[in-house]
């Protein structure tokens, strides 16, 4: 990329909860103690893979849906700039406003600026990753605003003081029996006598966002979609909490980031297909909501979009890397993955967990910030993921492709390199000639003797310690392949 | 045909067992096996740990050892490392700016087949049994490994064959598609998340009261029976070469006591 004098310094990289703070070996080691999480994880992720296998075996063109939603996400990428103009003409010319915003700071000034011309001090919310991604609910509170979550997994969090551990199930980490218990303790007027009911638990959350709904005159919202060629935005869900939300209030401010656009109307009909199958499983989703600006004596008179870069455009900068810009945040990906599946999404300290967000965030932030640089090696490359994906993005190759820019921006920065990097500098020199690594595996009678007369090694030093943790290493063989295939079919001793 | 087998740094340094069950199943089908000296290791370790300047010597010493028009077709018993010769060579050449390196690379990665690819789409083998005198009288469950899963779609190859075996005991092995937890230098980086993957992993191995988990990659294997021998199981991994050219006159050698099965094959 060529630059010049006054250019922005871009990329412009991500802020807010899009940082590990501490790495994910260390924070994984924590979660994976946590029993019930398992349980309750493993139980949940089992669910809704299997319901997603068989909607998606329904469909006779799942593979040719897949390159098609490639294909438009792709072009999207190809050419943002232009369909962003587009959009925002047209946007404004039905009577909404777009703000655009760099960072989270700025959106969340945005938003809470456009609250309090309002006069308000509570807004309810529909489920947004990007005010999650951008903590917009803690800095409202710190600005003396009231932000309720009408989502009711998102509500079951926000009552609980915690993190979502999903993009989709926010809190797959909690059983219905947790569940009534964070009611009982944090809900206003709830009735003592709560059982862990589904139905109960439903009706008691219910009766509480409707109090929300009919008072709440200004709304936040996220989006699943925006459609350059008419202006409209888009929110699929599940609970018709959304819809609420985005048709009782007088003021609508959604946050999206720039790469949830479509370049028109057709398009969405691919996505309509692959979102809510990758998804919850199911055919069609029950709540879609459309809206194109401001329509009188009908919805929010004031609807306000803030457009949010937030690390995106370092994404798209990055060749190998940009493809993560496709994911329509279905989940499909971390339902799958058997690293999440132990782990859950807290270990990997950022709003996008699991496979996607193992890629997602590092570029976003750049490799470098805090503890982020651990997560491509959060993968044991199993391609899972690559599989369910439905706009096929390319996990694997991507992790691959983060873990080489990691090890390259540390090289020359450390004055000491460490144990893998010594550890890969012998073993090039070893296992790039034939004659070398048979000369090494002459070596192999001592590991015979290391192992002893039970046949196994069972503990190794430095960094190959992780495998003796819970696995042997069997003796290795007297004779290598090399040699006996010398001495047995070449003639030769 | 004449063909070339990469043994894989793993099999030639640690299952040289494996690689003569190769040669043996090759030759009587007929066929002529070529071994060029020069071959060391595919230098997926390197690739996928990062490393992708330390893979390219790895990666040109590879493509060097079989860039020559001495055989036929090149087969390695593991999916992984020919995954990583297919996909990842021309990657690698391509990183450091060598196009010539990238031709040869993909030339090379065009003649590469996993076992059962080889055996069943090129040398048109559909009953073992029949074809190459398997015979394997225990009951067995088989670990499809991920990336000959997912990378090189194997599909159902690997297990077909098996199903050919005489005498076998096949069992299916619950949640057969999962990770092992293995992932190169993942078992290190991650142990603990690694730890485990492998315990449901043997887990369900024990459901299935099979004295034997076969597969197609030595690494999973290692990993997979590495967690077997540290939790005192009798259950033993044992490559899927090796099973295909055990026969009645000369025997798979499992060391360990295997549980003996009188029963036919069951799928």
């Amino acid at each position: 990329m060529s630059t010049f004098l006054g250019m922005p310094a871009l990329p412009v990289y991500g802020t807010g909860n899009l940082h590990a703070a501490e790495s994910f070996p260390k924070a994984a080691h924590r979660e994976l103690g946590n029993a019930q999480l398992r349980a309750n994880l493993g139980h949940a992720t089992h669910t809704i893979r299997d319901k997603r296998l068989q909607v998606v075996s329904e469909l006779p063109d799942w593979e040719q849906l897949r390159d098609a939603g490639s294909a438009i996400k792709e072009s999207v990428m190809a050419r943002l700039p232009e369909l962003l103009e587009q959009f925002e003409a047209n946007f404004t010319a039905r009577g909404g406003v777009i703000h655009w915003a760099r960072d989270a700071d700025e959106a969340n000034q945005v938003v809470a600026g456009l609250i309090r011309d309002t006069g308000e001090t509570e807004v309810v919310k529909v489920k947004s990753m990007a005010t999650q991604e951008i903590g917009l609910n803690e800095y409202l509170e710190e600005q003396g605003i009231a932000a309720y979550e009408t989502d009711l997994a998102e509500l079951i969090v926000q009552l609980d003081h915690d993190k979502p551990s999903h993009i989709l199930v926010p809190a797959i980490h909690k059983n219905r029996s947790q569940v009534r218990d964070i009611f009982l303790r944090e809900m206003e007027g709830v009735d003592p006598e709560l059982t862990d009911e589904p139905a109960r638990l439903a009706a008691a959350a219910r009766a509480h966002l409707r109090r929300k709904f009919l008072t709440a005159k200004v709304a936040v919202s996220g989006a699943n979609f925006a459609l350059a060629d008419s202006g409209t935005l888009a929110v699929v869900e599940s609970e018709g909490n959304g819809r609420m939300c985005l048709t009782l209030p007088e003021t609508l401010i959604t946050v999206m980031g720039v790469e949830k656009l479509l370049p028109t109307w057709q398009d969405l009909e691919v996505f309509m297909q692959l979102l809510p199958r990758s998804s919850t499983g199911e055919r069609m989703n029950p709540y879609t909501s459309l809206w194109t600006g401001v329509t009188e004596g009908d919805g929010p008179r004031n609807v306000h979009l803030v457009l949010l870069d937030n690390g995106r455009s370092a994404a798209l900068a990055d060749e190998m890397g940009r493809s993560a810009l496709h994911c329509i945040r279905c989940s499909a990906c971390m339902n799958v993955c058997p690293v999440y599946e132990r782990t859950g999404g807290h270990a990997y300290g950022s709003t996008y967990p699991g496979p996607i967000g193992a890629i997602l965030s590092p570029l976003m932030t750049g490799i470098q910030a805090e503890e982020n640089s651990s997560l491509p090696y959060a993968s044991s490359l199993c391609g899972a993921c690559y599989d369910a994906c439905p706009v096929k993005i390319n996990i694997p190759d991507i992790l691959v492709h983060l873990r080489s820019v990691d090890v390259d921006s540390k090289r020359g920065t450390k004055k000491i390199p460490t144990q893998m990097d010594v550890g890969m500098k012998a073993a090039s020199w070893a296992l790039s000639s034939g004659k070398r690594l048979g000369l090494l595996e002459k070596g192999l009678p001592l590991g015979r003797l290391a192992a002893g007369p039970d046949k196994k090694i069972t503990k190794l030093p430095g960094i190959a310690a992780g495998w003796t943790q819970s696995r042997d290493i069997p003796a290795p063989p007297a004779q290598s392949f090399r040699d006996w295939w010398a001495k047995e079919k070449d003639g030769r001793k | 045909m004449r063909i070339a087998l990469f043994a894989t740094c793993i099999v030639d340094a640690m299952y040289p067992a494996t690689a003569q069950a190769t040669v043996k199943i090759l030759e009587r089908l007929g066929h002529q096996v070529v071994f060029p000296s020069g071959q060391a290791c595919c230098g997926q370790m390197h690739v996928n740990s990062g490393y992708l300047k330390e893979a390219v010597p790895v990666v040109a010493n590879h493509v060097a050892a079989f860039d020559t028009d001495d055989y036929d077709a090149a087969v390695a018993p593991s999916g992984s490392c020919v995954a990583s010769v297919k996909h990842q060579h021309p990657m690698v050449a391509r990183s450091c700016g060598d196009a010539a390196l990238e031709a040869r690379a993909t030339a090379v990665g065009s003649k590469t087949y996993e076992l059962s690819e080889l055996l069943v789409d090129v040398l048109g083998v559909t009953d073992a049994g029949a074809q190459l005198g398997s015979y394997f009288p225990h009951r067995v469950t088989y670990h499809p490994s991920c990336h000959g899963m997912r990378l090189l779609k194997l599909g159902d190859r690997q297990s077909r064959l098996l199903t050919t075996v005489q005498g076998i005991d096949l069992a299916e092995l619950p949640e057969a598609d999962q990770c092992c937890g293995f992932g190169g230098t993942f078992s290190m980086k991650n142990a603990d998340v690694s730890s485990a993957m492998l315990a449901d992993k043997t887990a369900n191995i024990a459901v299935t009261g099979a004295s034997l988990c076969t597969g197609g990659d030595a690494s999973c294997l290692m990993h997979i029976g590495g967690g077997l021998s540290r939790q005192g199981s009798t259950v033993k991994t044992l490559h899927l070469a090796e099973i295909l050219a055990s026969t009645m006159a000369e025997p798979a050698s499992v060391t360990g006591e295997v549980r003996v099965t009188t029963g036919k094959a069951t799928r």
